[in-house]
């Protein structure tokens, strides 16, 4: 609860930092999109759905699991202090692993590991919770991926995805969220999708989703088949999203239409 | 926030907040509304409604209900009732209210399936009741989304 | 145990109006949408909510299915006398959940 309160406290000097940071740069996150209405949900944290998921990430957090009988907090100490700016780096390489992985796989690979757990479901609620926790650590913070060779191959695999066309409507992601960004698709103004917020509160879901879930949303609104589950384009295309948003301060967690 | 500063900052932010007309509304939404009033003559003023007039997504629509009231044991606001005209079913929340609260203001999220009316009814322990409407444009999604 | 995010102050002076506000997770499932199989997902809301300042009633709420998904709730109330506001929420499939806040009154 502590940590809720200090971060009520900063949600306003977050709020005039974000304010700055938009004067000069032309990229916009889909919070400056929505209306007054969902953005003082997004930014009271008191009113905002996505803090439940947080609370219940906090207690997970704290919680000692696996034959190891570790909580995260043995080996990791205060969140505060020790998961800043971590959620910003992610997509990233990391051990034991020689390759990019993402949050969530990171979180499992302690489970699995260090904690001798078993890993949690993938995009399931425990798992949102614990990544919306750790994320919150870093609102404010710019989003910074690693200088890595393995991790920019990796941007370049996402970044072709993003341009390549797929489906029957023969749409890229860069057909609407580069060409058209800023204009109305029915009465939706077409966000520049930047991964500030996530994990989200979608209105739509009525429930805290991940970047990947949004990915999936996009390719059947586009009429293609959604890679499966698992498959490495999310992850390329999530680390293309990340690079193509460095600087940009994490608002997450966010709430989105 | 004194109530002529609510009343700007709900024009300034557009919303559309109509006297109440009994004839505009659908039989299915009045007789819900019939249910709490017993029939009584619903007045024009007093209340405001405090609800975005275009939402992004129907699924939570913000809104806060104001009841200008001196909330005092004489006088003050029993209850306010909040209804729509093309969900499912009419009714949205009811609120029981006693001079303790010091104000009479209940915030919350609702559920909007379409474009469409929403009242609020506030019943004072005079005996008399309060309405306003808004109109509240919902707009759909443009991309379809999967079922899970 | 059920999920609650509660906003309201610990301390208040005597006479003044403080703010609730409350966040409690629940699927709020109206009984009209069908889910995945087509079938109607069963009605599961949330159908009360309430608060009590050491014991009295200060607040209560019927709910129906046009309240949101994880249910938000804010009124006020003026502050009488230290102790404990009680807030609570019953509804469908037995569902109940409490939360205290201590205030103290100054």
């Amino acid at each position: 609860m502590i940590r809720l309160r200090l971060a009520v406290a900063l949600a306003g000097v977050f709020c005039a930092s974000l304010a700055v940071a938009q004067a000069t740069d032309p990229r916009r996150s889909g919070y400056l999109e929505m209306g007054p209405a969902l953005q003082k949900m997004q930014d009271d944290d008191t009113a905002n759905p996505a803090m439940l998921f947080v609370q219940a990430g906090a207690a997970t957090w704290a919680e000692k699991v696996g034959t190891a009988g570790k909580s995260c907090a043995d080996c990791h100490g205060d969140a505060a202090v020790s998961m800043r700016g971590v959620a910003a780096r992610y997509p990233a390489v990391t051990p034991p692993l020689d390759r990019p992985v993402d949050l969530g796989r990171r979180i499992n690979l302690c489970r699995t590991t260090h904690q001798q757990a078993p890993a949690l479901e993938a995009e399931g609620n425990d798992l949102l919770a614990l990544s919306a926790f750790v994320t919150l650590q870093s609102r404010g913070l710019p989003i910074a991926p690693p200088e890595d060779s393995k991790l920019a191959a990796m941007q370049a695999q996402g970044a072709d995805l993003y341009k390549r066309r797929q489906g029957q409507l023969n749409l890229s992601c860069a057909s609407c969220h580069d060409d058209n960004a800023g204009r109305k698709l029915a009465g939706a103004t077409i966000p520049q999708a930047h991964p500030t917020g996530y994990p989200i509160y979608r209105l739509e879901w009525q429930a805290l989703g991940s970047l990947k879930r949004r990915l999936r949303n996009c390719l059947v609104g586009m009429r293609a088949e959604p890679w499966e589950e698992g498959a490495a384009e999310y992850l390329a295309l999530e680390a293309y999203l990340m690079d193509r948003a460095r600087g940009m301060p994490l608002d997450a967690p966010g709430v989105r239409p | 926030m004194n109530s002529s500063r609510r009343l700007f900052l709900a024009g300034a932010a557009g919303v559309t907040l109509l006297p109440f007309a009994a004839e505009a509304i659908s039989e299915g939404l009045a007789a819900a509304i019939r249910e709490v009033t017993g029939g009584a003559e619903l007045r024009t003023g007093k209340v405001t409604l405090d609800i975005p007039p275009l939402v992004e997504n129907g699924n939570t629509v913000p809104m806060t209900v104001i009841v200008e009231s001196p909330m005092t044991p004489d006088d003050y606001v029993k209850a306010v009732h909040v209804f729509n005209e093309k969900n499912p079913q009419p009714q949205v929340f009811s609120a029981w209210l006693s001079p303790g609260n010091g104000k009479a203001a209940v915030g919350t999220r609702i559920k909007l399936a379409d474009t469409q009316k929403v009242v609020a009814v506030a019943e004072t322990s005079t005996g008399e009741f309060w309405a306003v409407s808004a109109e509240v444009i919902v707009t759909i999604a443009a991309c379809v989304e999967d079922i899970i | 145990m059920a999920n609650v995010l509660v906003n309201a102050p610990k301390t208040a002076k005597k006479g003044d109006t403080v703010e609730i506000k409350a966040l409690i997770m629940h699927p709020m499932e109206t009984g009209f949408r069908p889910g995945a199989n087509g079938r109607i997902i069963p009605r599961n809301i949330v159908e009360e909510f309430s608060a009590t300042w050491n014991g009295r009633e200060v607040f209560r709420m019927k709910m129906s299915p046009a309240i949101a998904a994880n249910p938000f709730v804010s009124f006020f109330t003026a502050a009488t006398e230290s102790g404990t506001i009680v807030l609570r929420w019953s509804g469908d499939e037995g569902f109940v959940a409490e939360h205290r806040i201590a205030i103290t009154v100054t």
